[in-house]
C-alpha cells in the first residue's frame, strides 16, 4: 500500500508541476466540441448523437494520457526502479489506474460543463450521467494503464496503443453509450435500461482490473 | 587466454573459502537474438570482498550487473545472489541490492529530496528514510541543492544523487557500473567512503579503469568485446598486461 500511494503521489505531484497531461486533454476535448458544432451544424444534440459526441470525445482525449502514462518509467528509468525495490509491481499498475481516472475526472470537470453549453438544452441528466462517466473512466483507465505498458518500450507506441486500445474499448464504449442515452434525451433524461448498461460496464471494469492485477508483474520482468 | 572463467581468490584464507557465497555464477550466457553477450562466466565472490570487472564497450560488463540486479533473465547457467537464485528467487532480493548503472534512476521533474522521499517509500522506510537521505545528501555535497529539481542538475549533479538513491536502504550489495563516471575529483573523493573498498562491503564494481580495478578488486573478471569470456583470474595471477589484453592493448 505504502508503495502504491508513493507512485500516485510522484504521478500526481508530477502532472501538477508540468500539466503534460490534462491540459491537453482539455483542450483537445473543447476544441474537438467546437468542431462537432459546426460540421454537425447542430446547437442541441440529444440521445444517441449527444452520448456518441460526448464519448468518443472523451476517448479519443484519453489515449493523449495513455500515450504519455509510462514515459517517465521508460525514460527516467522507473520501470528498473520498481522492479529493484521489494514491492509488488502490482503496485504500480494500480497507481497508474488511479492517476489516469484523476485524469478522467478533471478532463470531465472541465469539457462535460462545455458540452451542455454546447449541445444540451436539458442539463437535468448530467447528475446521474456522472456514474455512468465514473464506470466508463475506471474501465478505461484499466485498459489504458495494461495497453500502455505493453507499448511502453515499442518505438511505435503512439500507434500501438490506439491499435491495440480501441478494439478492447469497443465492448466498454457500447455499455457507456447505451447508459448515457436515456440521460441524455432532449425531451429530458430518463432511466430506462441505464441499469443494465451499468452493470456490464461494472463487469468490464472488473474484469480488466483483475486482467492487469494477475498478469501485470510478467508484464514489467525482463 | 582461458576462455571459460576460473576465478580465484587474492589472498583467501581457507575459512573465507568456506563462506556462502553473495555472488555465484555458474555457466552463465546471455544472449540477445543471435548475438551472445555473456558465454560461460563461472564467478564466486565471498561476502564483504569486491568483483572487479573490466572490459571493453559491448563485453557484457553492464549485462552482467543487470542480471545481478535482477533486471534481465539470463539465458543459460545458475545466478545466485546473496543466496536466492535467480530469476526464479528474484524476490528474495530485491531491496538488498544497491545498483549504480548507467542512468541515474531519478525522476527529472522531482527534486533531489523528492526523488529520495520516494525510494524511501518503495523500501518501507519512514522516518530514518529521511534522516538517511539527508545523510547522503551531505555527504556528497548536494544538501545544499535538496530542493532541486533533477532536471536541472549536471550530470555529475545527478550521478551523486544517484548515489545517495544506491545507498538509500543500506543494501548487502553494491553494484557499481562505473561509478565515478561523470564525477570531478573532489566529487569522486567525496562518494569514495560510501562507495569505495570498506570492511564487509559487498560490491561488483564496472570499470574501465585496469589500474583502479586490479587495485581494488579482491577478484578480477576481464571479459572480451564480441560476448566471449576471454580472460578471468584472481588479482594475484592477473597482471596489468592480461588486463589490458581484453582491450587489445590499448589502455
Amino acid at each position: 500500500m505504502s508503495a502504491f500511494r508513493a507512485i500516485l503521489g510522484k504521478d500526481l505531484r508530477v502532472e501538477l508541476r508540468t500539466l503534460q497531461s490534462v491540459p491537453a486533454m482539455a483542450l483537445f476535448a473543447v476544441t474537438t466540441f467546437v468542431i462537432f458544432r459546426y460540421g454537425l451544424d447542430r446547437t442541441t444534440l440529444g440521445g444517441s448523437l449527444a452520448a456518441g459526441v460526448l464519448l468518443a470525445t472523451v476517448l479519443f482525449a484519453a489515449i493523449l494520457a495513455i500515450n504519455r502514462l509510462f514515459v517517465a518509467e521508460r525514460d527516467e528509468g522507473g520501470f528498473d526502479v520498481i522492479r529493484l525495490a521489494p514491492v509488488d509491481a502490482t503496485a504500480l499498475f494500480a497507481a497508474k489506474v488511479v492517476a489516469l481516472v484523476v485524469y478522467l475526472l478533471v478532463l470531465e470537470a472541465i469539457a462535460v460543463p462545455i458540452f451542455a453549453i454546447f449541445f444540451l438544452e436539458s442539463w437535468a441528466g448530467l447528475a446521474p450521467l456522472a456514474g455512468v462517466l465514473v464506470l466508463a473512466d475506471a474501465g478505461l483507465a484499466a485498459t489504458g494503464a495494461l495497453v500502455s505498458s505493453i507499448a511502453a518500450n515499442s518505438r511505435a507506441r503512439d500507434l500501438l496503443v490506439p491499435l491495440l486500445l480501441l478494439p478492447l474499448l469497443v465492448p466498454l464504449v457500447i455499455a457507456a453509450a447505451n447508459a448515457a442515452e436515456p440521460l441524455l434525451a432532449a425531451d429530458g433524461p430518463s432511466y430506462a435500461g441505464t441499469g443494465k448498461w451499468l452493470a456490464i460496464l461494472a463487469l468490464y471494469d472488473v474484469v480488466f482490473l483483475l486482467v492487469g492485477y494477475a498478469v501485470y508483474d510478467f508484464l514489467v520482468e525482463d | 587466454m582461458a576462455e571459460t572463467a576460473a576465478v580465484q581468490q587474492k589472498s583467501a584464507s581457507p575459512s573465507q573459502l568456506a563462506e556462502p557465497a553473495a555472488v555465484a555464477l555458474t555457466g552463465l550466457w546471455r544472449e540477445f537474438g543471435d548475438r551472445v553477450a555473456l558465454r560461460d562466466v563461472t564467478v564466486a565472490l565471498s561476502r564483504g570482498r569486491t568483483l572487479a570487472v573490466l572490459g571493453p564497450n559491448g563485453a557484457g560488463k553492464t549485462t552482467l550487473l543487470r542480471i545481478l540486479a535482477t533486471l534481465l533473465r539470463p539465458s543459460r547457467g545458475e545466478v545466485s545472489v546473496l543466496g536466492a537464485s535467480l530469476p526464479r528467487e528474484a524476490w528474495r532480493v530485491r531491496g538488498r541490492i544497491g545498483y549504480l548503472g548507467h542512468e541515474p534512476l531519478l525522476y527529472r521533474d522531482l527534486s533531489c529530496a523528492e526523488n529520495l522521499r520516494f525510494q524511501a517509500r518503495l523500501y518501507g522506510l519512514q522516518d530514518e528514510g529521511a534522516k538517511r537521505a539527508q545523510a547522503l545528501l551531505d555527504g556528497v555535497g548536494m544538501s545544499h541543492r535538496a530542493g532541486e529539481l533533477v532536471g536541472n542538475l549536471s550530470a555529475g549533479m545527478a550521478q551523486r544523487v544517484a548515489v545517495c538513491r544506491a545507498l538509500l536502504h543500506e543494501p548487502e550489495l553494491l553494484l557499481l557500473d562505473e561509478p565515478r563516471s561523470h564525477l570531478d575529483p573532489e566529487a569522486a573523493a567525496l562518494v569514495e567512503p560510501l562507495l569505495g573498498p570498506a570492511p564487509g562491503r559487498t560490491r561488483v564494481v564496472v570499470t574501465h579503469d585496469v589500474e583502479a580495478g586490479l587495485a581494488e578488486g579482491d577478484l578480477v573478471l576481464a571479459l572480451r568485446a564480441g560476448g566471449a569470456v576471454a580472460y578471468a583470474g584472481g588479482a594475484d595471477g592477473l597482471s596489468a598486461g592480461d588486463a589490458r589484453a581484453v582491450y587489445g592493448g590499448r589502455q
